[in-house]
Formats: structure tokens, sequence, C-alpha cells
């Protein structure tokens, strides 16, 4: 129990938090941590995004008109690593936090002063990274895949705070995710089966198992360069018997589990809100189940896929292509299972369903280029050209990103007790939908005909696309500033929200007030 | 009036590079057996996807559309079927093994690399590729030939912007060529659309391909792997040319070796190594210790006023013929002829306002290279 509970008793009256910053501070609430997450990473979102503006300014026109070479190395390092490390892993557990209580009506996470510890590591952990930027030398410039040996031995000097503030990211997602585990095993309501859990503690199990499985090797790898570079060893460095694919092999064991890391829980938003607006209960829960175990499993067989040019053995490349088209079977059931959860609803559009509706359809899509990057001959033209970006923009955007928006619109009346503008939240989807096809669509275009990624400049038939793209892009981030505009509104001046301001959702944090009181479920539910 | 005509200009300015792009949306076939099978299987994959688009969208619009609740859908209460659900499974199970049947056909296809006519080493480097004609004394650098100028705008683009080198590999047609992929320094990944291959380049291990071009021409390509500040300036260039034209270059880069061999024995001046050394020098250092010789420091130092370049000319030369553990300088004994060596440490003694005065001739550097 948190000390502020200590000073004012056990008294069975409500009791709000501490004032002022220490509040903030010094909290063990899940609903305060939770909301720091949320904010903190919207604000990684908008750093991450900017990075972003600048990329694809420099890629508006072929040519080097704004940043040198490696300064924009830095900024598709940093993009690539703030977005991942910053905006998405951060906004799912802040979604974790905030739900995961309520949804199995429990009082709190398991570990709260671990909750308050993982989240103060972040925003130290990314200052350091990001200080980096202004060190002799520049950040890191090596992509955010890091391959050895340009992350060790031809690396700037900063590279050592990029370990570090990796390690200390990793110690944070590490951390969440026991208390996630731990919470949902401990301490779901009576009567709250494993298999009368909602979609969304599901995946988010599933995806704590996965963190504490691969954030480790993560920890492991960077420890290596860290070896390489300070401490004499060789073990990317084959003058000194080590290789420089094995980083890789290891990189992508964690690297693949993690894809999956920021995509799991946006399936579990997705399987909470259509439902909602389909007034039909999710259609077969039970094989959505199997399904996400399924994909975890085989997440850990699958890692040489993004390896598909380093000369690995014939036998080798053939083990990773049947492995990884076999994840389209469960991804499939999942699809198919959205779908008729929507067949013969009664559906209305309200903009968590919106989001929802255009994740299932722009994560397919990402998912049909993925089986085709599957196969081994075709990918050794696909590989790391942009129609690999347009894949993975494609998956992770609309998916994990939109998920989070569905998400955030969702439960911001239970959150803050007021509703956010439905004209308003409609047209933030619409400009986002069409910026985010204008931005990652042309991709695979320019991908297939033959541009490299990670290049500040291209040829000249690669021109005309690149400017849509650019395009796109400007219009998708400045449309997220609609976002903060709606979030803003609400708080100040949005109208007061019913206890379940959608008609016929289902679940435990619909039978509490709005906003949730700052306790709840002191005594817990009973779930038959 | 004038306002509109001024953002007009301005936008217009925006499209120089319209005459030359093309709205190609596709991936190219190739020239090549394994190119055209690779392409094929692209296109059938990608028809395979339209078609399970077409259904699931399909399926899912319809519903949007139907089942709507203003139009007083009602919800079905159904929500579990296992019959359903074990055949959404199985279907695309079968789809998918009717996909990997050709996939593993054409994958085993390019994993053929036995018996063949011509073998080449291709070394990749900071920021260029080295070409070794394996037994036939034929060795040189790729580098990029796109002027600066051109890259900061100021000047107008060549058709081949960033797509042209200085030397092309030459390869003859009909011919099966096998390459050695391996890397000086970073990790490089050496890649031509038009042969569908693509293949990382690693230091210290060596990976191999194969291709057989069907029809001359020249197939433009560009390293494929992030490797640094100028990853986007290391193009690959081949010239594929009939068996008797290829036979006749590589007589004539026999003759050309020759000639260079010879020209260390000359007694050079000042000023023809210092103009022979400027070329070197931007065609090999300026990309790191830049144009002007102040370097991009602290990872790339400036030469300009440096220790090294001022200090005695032996240490000079160590460093550049040895190359520094640890950093991007690599060891440019093997890469540069004596000649070239010479010149370009002659050059970086006494250029930028650099005034040591003394100059390094081939000969010596013949002496080094002999005893090292």
């Amino acid at each position: 129990m948190t000390t502020q509970v200590a000073e004012t008793g056990h008294d069975d009256h409500a009791h709000g938090p501490a004032k002022g910053i220490t509040r903030w501070l010094f909290t063990t609430n899940h609903k305060d941590i939770g909301s720091m997450y949320l904010i903190f990473s919207l604000i990684m979102l908008f750093i991450g995004g900017s990075m972003a503006f600048v990329i694809r300014a420099e890629l508006f026109q072929p040519g080097l008109q704004l940043v040198e070479p490696n300064f924009f190395n830095q900024m598709i390092t940093m993009h690539g690593l703030i977005m991942v490390f910053g905006a998405v892993m951060p906004a799912f557990v802040g979604l974790a936090n905030w739900m995961i209580p309520l949804m199995i009506g429990a009082p709190d996470m398991a570990l709260p002063r671990l909750n308050n510890l993982s989240f103060w590591i972040l925003p130290f952990a990314f200052s350091m990274m990001m200080v980096t930027l202004f060190m002799d030398g520049g950040g890191p410039n090596f992509g955010w895949t890091f391959y050895a040996p340009l992350s060790t031995t031809y690396a700037p000097p900063s590279v050592t705070f990029f370990i570090f503030a990796i390690h200390m990211m990793g110690a944070s997602s590490i951390m969440g995710a026991i208390n996630v585990v731990v919470t949902i095993v401990n301490m779901r309501a009576p009567g709250m089966g494993y298999m009368k859990m909602p979609m969304f503690c599901w995946t988010w199990l599933i995806t704590a198992f996965l963190l504490i499985a691969v954030m480790p090797v993560l920890a492991g790898v960077v420890t290596m360069m860290l070896m390489d570079i300070h401490f004499g060893t060789s073990f990317f460095d084959a003058g000194g018997g080590g290789d420089p694919v094995l980083f890789q092999h290891v990189f992508w064991f964690f690297g693949h589990p993690e894809v999956y890391i920021m995509i799991l829980p946006s399936f579990g938003v997705v399987s909470q809100v259509i439902p909602t607006f389909a007034r039909k209960k999710l259609f077969g829960y039970h094989s959505m189940v199997y399904a996400i175990i399924a994909i975890a499993v085989l997440s850990f067989v699958v890692w040489a896929h993004h390896m598909f040019t380093v000369g690995m053995p014939l036998a080798g490349e053939l083990f990773f292509m049947y492995t990884t088209m076999l994840i389209a079977v469960p991804t499939g059931v999942k699809i198919f299972n959205w779908v008729s959860t929507m067949f013969k609803g009664s559906m209305t559009f309200e903009t968590p369903m919106l989001y929802s509706i255009a994740f299932v359809i722009l994560f397919t899509i990402g998912g049909l280029s993925g089986i085709m990057l599957a196969l081994a001959p075709v990918d050794f033209v696909y590989h790391d050209t942009y129609f690999v970006v347009a894949h993975f923009h494609y998956v992770l955007v609309p998916g994990a990103i939109f998920g989070i928006f569905a998400a955030v619109y969702y439960w911001l009346p239970k959150w803050s007790g007021k509703m956010y503008d439905e004209g308003l939240a409609k047209f933030h989807f619409w400009v986002s939908f069409v910026g985010l096809n204008l931005t990652f669509f042309p991709m695979h275009f320019v991908g297939l005909a033959g541009m490299p990624r990670r290049i500040p400049d291209y040829p000249l038939q690669f021109a005309d696309f690149n400017m849509i793209v650019s395009v796109g892009a400007f219009l998708f981030g400045t449309s997220q500033l609609i976002f903060v505009f709606i979030l803003i509104k609400t708080l100040r001046s949005g109208k007061a929200a019913p206890q379940s301001p959608w008609e016929s959702a289902e679940g435990l944090e619909w039978t509490i007030p709005s906003p949730a009181p700052y306790h709840t479920f002191a005594t817990p539910p009973k779930v038959d | 009036m004038l306002q509109n005509v001024r953002i007009l200009s301005v936008l217009l300015a925006f499209f120089p590079a319209l005459a030359w792009s093309e709205w190609e949306v596709n991936m190219t076939r190739g020239v090549t057996d394994t190119s055209a099978a690779i392409y094929d299987l692209h296109m059938i994959v990608f028809y395979i996807c339209v078609v399970i688009s077409i259904v699931v969208f399909g399926v899912m619009f319809w519903s949007m559309y139907h089942h709507r609740k203003s139009k007083g859908a009602e919800p079905h209460p159904f929500h579990e079927s296992s019959t359903i659900e074990i055949l959404w499974t199985i279907v695309p199970l079968i789809i998918l093994i009717v996909i990997l049947v050709p996939a593993t056909k054409t994958l085993i296809q390019t994993y053929d690399t036995a018996e063949s006519d011509i073998d080449i080493q291709v070394t990749g480097y900071q920021w260029k590729w080295r070409y070794k004609y394996i037994g036939q004394d034929v060795d040189f650098f790729s580098v990029i030939t796109t002027p600066s100028d051109e890259i900061y705008n100021k000047a107008e683009k060549n058709p081949n912007y960033l797509l042209e080198v200085d030397r092309p590999l030459v390869l003859p047609i009909n011919k099966k060529i096998r390459f050695l992929f391996t890397s000086n320094d970073v990790i490089h990944a050496w890649w031509v659309p038009a042969l569908a291959l693509k293949k990382d380049a690693i230091p210290g291990f060596i990976n191999e391909s194969s291709t057989k071009i069907n029809e001359p021409g020249i197939y433009r390509g560009q390293c494929a792997e992030l490797c640094g500040k100028d990853h986007g300036f290391m193009p690959i260039v081949i010239k594929a040319v009939t068996e008797s034209e290829y036979v006749a270059w590589v007589a004539e880069q026999k003759a050309l070796k020759q000639k260079e061999a010879s020209a260390s024995q000359k007694d050079w001046s000042m000023e023809e190594l210092m103009a022979k050394g400027e070329e070197v020098y931007n065609k090999n250092c300026s990309a790191c210790h830049q144009p002007t010789g102040v370097g991009l420091p602290p990872v790339f130092p400036a030469l300009k006023d440096s220790p090294i370049a001022l200090g005695p000319i032996q240490d000079h030369m160590d460093i550049v013929f040895s190359g520094k553990a640890g950093t991007g300088m690599s060891a440019y004994g093997e890469q540069l002829s004596a000649v070239e060596l010479a010149a370009v440490v002659t050059y970086e003694r006494n250029a930028w306002g650099n005034n040591v005065g003394d100059k390094l001739l081939p000969a010596d550097v013949e002496k080094l290279k002999g005893g090292k």
C-alpha cells in the first residue's frame, strides 16, 4: 500500500490524490501512472514525428537540400527508436495500467512501487538518448536496428550513451511486463476465469510474456556491443574470431517478438471495440485466444526472415520461409473473426469503431505484403527497399497507432468523465486516414521500382512518388495536432459522460462511475 | 495576379525532375532467367493477395453497408462455429502451400552457384565497390561520379544522377558468373534490380551468388544496406557485353595495368604529383576528410593543420598505407597504386594551406610496398 494510504488511514471512504508535483513523482496509483505513460508517449510521438518531418522534407526532392547525410542517418535512427520504444510501447503500458485493473476488477496493479519506478526510468532514458544528438560526432547514426560493426567499430563516440539508454528502457519494459503478469495471474475478480477475461487482458498477458522473454536478449546484444567497443572483445568482429551476422541473429531474436509486442495489445483493443459497436459478442473468443498464443510462440522461430540476404544456407532459408508463412494462419483467423463479428451485427460508426475498422483493413494490407516479403527468393528484391518501409509502416501505424487512437477515444469518457467532440474526432480520423495512405501507399511503388531505404538522396525516377509521400507525411503529421486539440477540449469543456457511454459496451470498466474514482474495486466485484 | 505567377513559378521549380521521372509502380522483370522467375512468383503472390483482399474486404464492406443500425439491422446472436473456424484455418494453409511450391523451386534455382565460367570478387568499402576478376589480374575500384554540384542543386541533374560510376563492372552475356561478396569495413549489400540479385557483403566472410545475363545493356543498382554516411552514394553499374567485346576489354585492362606499373618508375615533379594527388584525394578521401581537408571531427579528423600531415613524411605514409585500426580509416596500401599513394600523400602535405614542401616519390612507395 502507498504511503498516502498509511497517512490517511485505512478508512472505507475514498481519498483523493496527493497535492502538487508529489502526486506524480511518488504516485503508486495505476490510473496516475497510466496517464503519465500515455502523456509521455504522446510527447514522444511528436518528437519522433518531427524527425519524420526532417526525413520527408529532405526526401521531398532529389538532391541534398536541408541536412547532411550523417544527420539524416541520425534522424532515421532516432525516429525508429523513439517511435518503437518511446511512443508505441509506453502507450500500450499506459493502456495496460489504466485498463487491466478496471477490466479484471482489481484495486490496482499488483506491484505499485515497481510501477512507479518503471515509468520514471523512461524520461531519463530518453533524455539520455536524445542528448547524444548534441554530442561531438552526433547521435546514433546506424539505423534503429544498429547492425554491427557500423554500430561498434565505426560508431560515433555517443554510442555508449545509446547502449545505456537501451538498457534503461529494457529494464523499464521488463518491470512493466512483470507487473502485468502478476496482476493478471493473481488479481482477477472472483469468478473471472482465464477464459472469461476481456481480450485486451489476454493480449497483454501474452505480450508481457514476450517482453520478459526478449528484452533480456536485447540487453545481451547491446552489452556485447559495449564489450566490443570498450573492453576489447570481438563478438561481432571477424578479425578477432567473431561474426557480424551473430549480431543480427541475436538482435532479431529480440526484434521479431518485439514487432508482435507492438501489435498484440492493439489486437486486444479492436477486439473490445468492434463487438461494442457491432452490438454483438466477439466471434470465436476461444480461437482468438489460441491464435494469439500461436502467434506468440511462432514469433520465436521466424527471426531470420529479416536476414534472407546475409547468406544463410538453403535449409535455413527454407525453414524461416515456411515458419514465417505459417504465421499468416493464426493472423488470418483473427482478421476473419473480426469480420465475422461485424457480420450480421447492428453497426454504428463512432470514432473508436472507425479506427478499428481502419485497423482491420490497413493491417490486412500490411499483413498481405508481409506474405510477399516472407518468400525468400522475392525478398532478395524487396529486402531493404521502400517496399519494406511501406510494409512495416502499414502494420505499425494503422496497426499499433490506430489501435491506440481507438483505445483512447473508447476509454477517454471513462478516464476523464467527459465526452470528446464526435464531429472533430471523426475529422481527425479521416484526415489521418487519408494522410496515412498518401504517405505509405506510394512507398510500395518506389520500393518495387528499386529505391533502397535509408538513403538521404535518390535517383530521379523516384522523384514524383517521393514528393507525394512527403506531402502525405506532412498532412498525416500535422493532423495529429487535431488530436491534441480534441484531448484539451474534452478535458476543459467536454460534456459529462455517463457511466457507460456506449450503447452495448460490456465489461467491468463500465460498471464504475465516470470519471473512474481514484480508487476502484476496493472490494472485488463478483463475476458470474 | 503577380503573386499567383510567383507561386506558380515556385511550384514549377519543384518539378525539375519531372522530365525524367517515371510513374513506375512495379518490379522489373530483369534480364536473367532467375529474375524472370522471381518476377513471376511476385506477380502470382500479388494476385493471390488481391483476391484474398477482395473476398475479406468484400464481406466486410457488405456487412458495413447492410448491417448498420441506421438501416434497422438487428444483431444476430451467433458467436461461435467450429466448422467455419476449422475451415478458415485449413483454407489459408492450402493457399500457403500452393504459394510455397513455386517459391521453394525458385529459391533452389537462386542457390545454384556451381560450375561458373567467371568468378568475380566484389568487396564493399565505405563508400565504393571493388571488383576483382579472379585469375584475370583485373582488379579495380568503382566510384560514384555524380558531381557534388548536382547533389547540392547547383547544377542540373543528369538522367543517371546517383547511378553513375567511373569504371563499370563489365560482364559477358550468356556466361555463368559467380560473385564472391565480402567487405573491407562494415556490412554493405550489392544490389542490381535487373539481375534480381541482392547479397550482403560482410567483413570477414564470403557470400556467393551467381547470375547469367541474357541481354547486353547497362544495368544500374545501389548499395542496399545502411553502411554509414554515404550509403546513398555508392552505386553499381554493370555493362553487359558480348563475349568478344568482353575479351577485348580484359586485354585492355591488362595493358592499362602495365602502363601504370611503368609510371611509378618515372621521376614525378611536384606539380604532377599535386595534380594527380588532388584527383586521387577527391575520389578516395574527400567523402570523410572533406574536399577542403577540414574533416568532420571527431569521427573524421581534419587533415588541414593536422600533426600527421605536417609531421614526418614516414608516419604520414604509414597511416595512409596501413590505416588506423578501430576507425573508419582503412588501409590504402592495397587499394591504391604506388603513384596514387605518393601523389595523395604529397597533396595532403601541400594543400589547403598545409605547406610542408616535401614530396613522396612513387619509387619510394614501391619500395615500401615491396617491404611490407
